[in-house]
């Protein structure tokens, strides 16, 4: 049985009297993909938010490799082998290309050189670009950066939070391209979209989300073929 | 002419402390989005501290390199630590509350060090001795220049080249320009933030502990409510240049300077802080976001 790397169990968040998390259980094995499904609202971001320490739970427990990072502050996590790449990219806007590369290894002692130039083989155009402003790439190329620097950590896990978000369709395949190498060098990868068809056709396994619960979980096959999810997520019609 | 180069030369000197002092603020509140309200009383307390330690450990009269040296650098060190100090006690606690507290407890800090200040030295004038500095002058036909004006703006650049440099070629000093643009963000590279906060507070500080050692040996005469005074200067010269942005500070308080020195000599010293306060409206009306503004990346 393969490891599990990380593990969430019976997670509750809330933002003031509102209850956004309402008992999430998740787990992700070593190796693998996995795809967290949901609408808009359902608490996708939410919850990965708390898994990497920028949200404090109500209740529940958050394991990442073997250990209890429940209440690890953000930082602390991201030395202990997890990278987030948080939605709407949050690249640093006035910083230039490669000092945004550099932040993402800013836990290392020095930056991993194997690793900064797998990345520009990967994402060509960073290095083309790698001196410019952060700032002023295109939406693409600001989400090529959010996953390059994410990954510039060496991360054991990898969180992308709706990567694909206001992309042209050319884009996004460049980007489930890169995201498909790095998982294929071994990088454990946890994927949050709103493309599920894109998403389930890369990932291992997937969980449906719907107003803070896990409504369906399996394996992407189960999900692509089940008339529910096809419904709500899919587009297609009974 | 005479005149002119003669306020050049003053201005240019008081305009590197506004800078020093500015930069102080700028970069708390490109970090933390807050005007450090108490770090003008830092400033003030730094002169006093500098006296005493002079006093006591070298005794008046004596002036060597190694005084200046011991002076300047226990001075900061003190400075920077009570700085650190007010970030954990006024500040943290307030990260999450909205702006206005943390304003409210930042002027309440300042009164807190000014009245520390005022019962452990007391609220009349002290007299900074006039020999840790020689009194050397240099006359340049006519343009008067004294050894504590050559020492004030040969170290002042010198500071702010190290901390342009530290900010901008370093590795901590791009991880306080990327916490500057997005603390989340910079949380999820792996930043400790405090430690940024921290960081930012030690330099700040200790760069104010300068200016206000400066301040005693070239004014001489200190009080307890100084402060006030000059923090509300530099944090104006601060907004000039666009707050939030270092080289706008630098820039900020060498205008400031200028431009206060050239009213005192053209017009009188009473219009001075009129005309301070007038320049600054003007700026503000034409450039909202200072000289500089907030650096912003522009598609191109």
């Amino acid at each position: 049985m393969s490891k599990k790397l990380l593990q969430v169990q019976d997670l509750h968040v809330s933002y003031g009297a509102i209850d956004a998390i309402k008992g999430v259980d998740l787990y992700v094995n070593e190796g693998e993909v996995v795809t967290i499904l949901g609408a808009n609202g359902a608490g996708k971001t939410t919850t990965l938010r708390t898994i990497s320490g920028l949200l404090k739970s109500k209740g529940g427990s958050i394991f990442f490799d073997n250990q209890d990072i429940t209440s690890t502050s953000a930082h602390e996590i991201v030395a202990m082998g997890m990278s987030h790449s948080p939605e709407g990219r949050r690249v640093f806007a006035t910083l230039s290309v490669e000092e945004n590369l550099m932040m993402g290894a800013y836990t290392l002692k020095k930056y991993d050189k194997k690793t900064l130039e797998w990345i520009y083989e990967i994402l060509p155009r960073l290095q083309e670009r790698k001196q410019q402003l952060a700032g002023t790439l295109s939406g693409g190329e600001q989400q090529m950066l959010a996953i390059g620097r994410a990954i510039m950590s060496k991360p054991k896990l990898l969180i992308l939070d709706e990567p694909s978000l206001g992309l042209a369709p050319v884009l996004i395949k460049v980007i489930f391209k890169a995201i498909k190498q790095i998982s294929q060098a071994g990088v454990t990868v946890l994927l949050v979209e709103q493309n599920a068809k894109a998403a389930l056709k890369l990932a291992n396994r997937g969980y449906v989300l719907e107003l803070g619960k896990i409504t369906h979980e399996g394996s992407s096959e189960d999900l692509l073929n089940s008339e529910v999810i096809q419904e709500a997520y899919l587009g297609k019609k009974k | 002419m005479d005149i002119f180069l003669q306020q050049l030369v003053n201005g240019l000197t008081i305009g590197s402390l506004y800078a020093l002092v500015a930069l102080g603020y700028t970069m708390v509140y490109g970090v933390m989005k807050l005007i450090n309200f108490a770090h003008g009383d830092l400033v003030a307390l730094s002169a006093f501290v500098g006296l005493t330690v002079y006093t006591q450990i070298f005794g008046e009269g004596v002036s060597s390199l190694i005084a200046i040296i011991v002076v300047f650098v226990f001075t900061a060190a003190i400075i920077a630590f009570v700085g650190v100090l007010l970030e954990r006690l006024a500040y943290r606690p307030l990260r999450t509350a909205p702006r206005l507290s943390a304003v409210v407890s930042a002027l309440g800090a300042g009164l807190v060090i000014q009245n520390t200040i005022m019962l452990m030295w007391g609220p009349n004038m002290k007299i900074f001795p006039s020999n840790l500095f020689p009194q050397t002058l240099w006359d340049f036909g006519g343009v008067v220049m004294t050894f504590t004006q050559v020492m004030i703006l040969g170290l002042s650049s010198v500071l702010m080249v190290a901390l342009f440099l530290f900010i901008n070629k370093t590795k901590m000093g791009t991880a306080i320009r990327a916490t500057a643009i997005d603390q989340d963000a910079a949380k999820l590279m792996g930043i400790n933030v405090n430690r940024i906060i921290m960081v930012i507070f030690i330099i700040g500080s200790a760069l104010g502990a300068v200016a206000g050692l400066f301040i005693g040996i070239y004014y001489r005469g200190i009080t307890f409510d100084m402060g006030w005074l000059y923090g509300l200067n530099a944090f104006v010269a601060a907004i000039m240049g666009g707050i939030g942005n270092i080289p706008g500070a630098m820039l900020g308080g060498l205008m400031l300077g200028l431009f206060n020195a050239m009213i005192t000599g053209y017009i009188s010293t009473q219009w001075a802080e009129t005309f301070t306060f007038i320049l600054l409206i003007v700026i503000l009306i034409f450039r909202p976001t200072g000289i500089l503004g907030e650096k912003v990346a522009e598609k191109v």
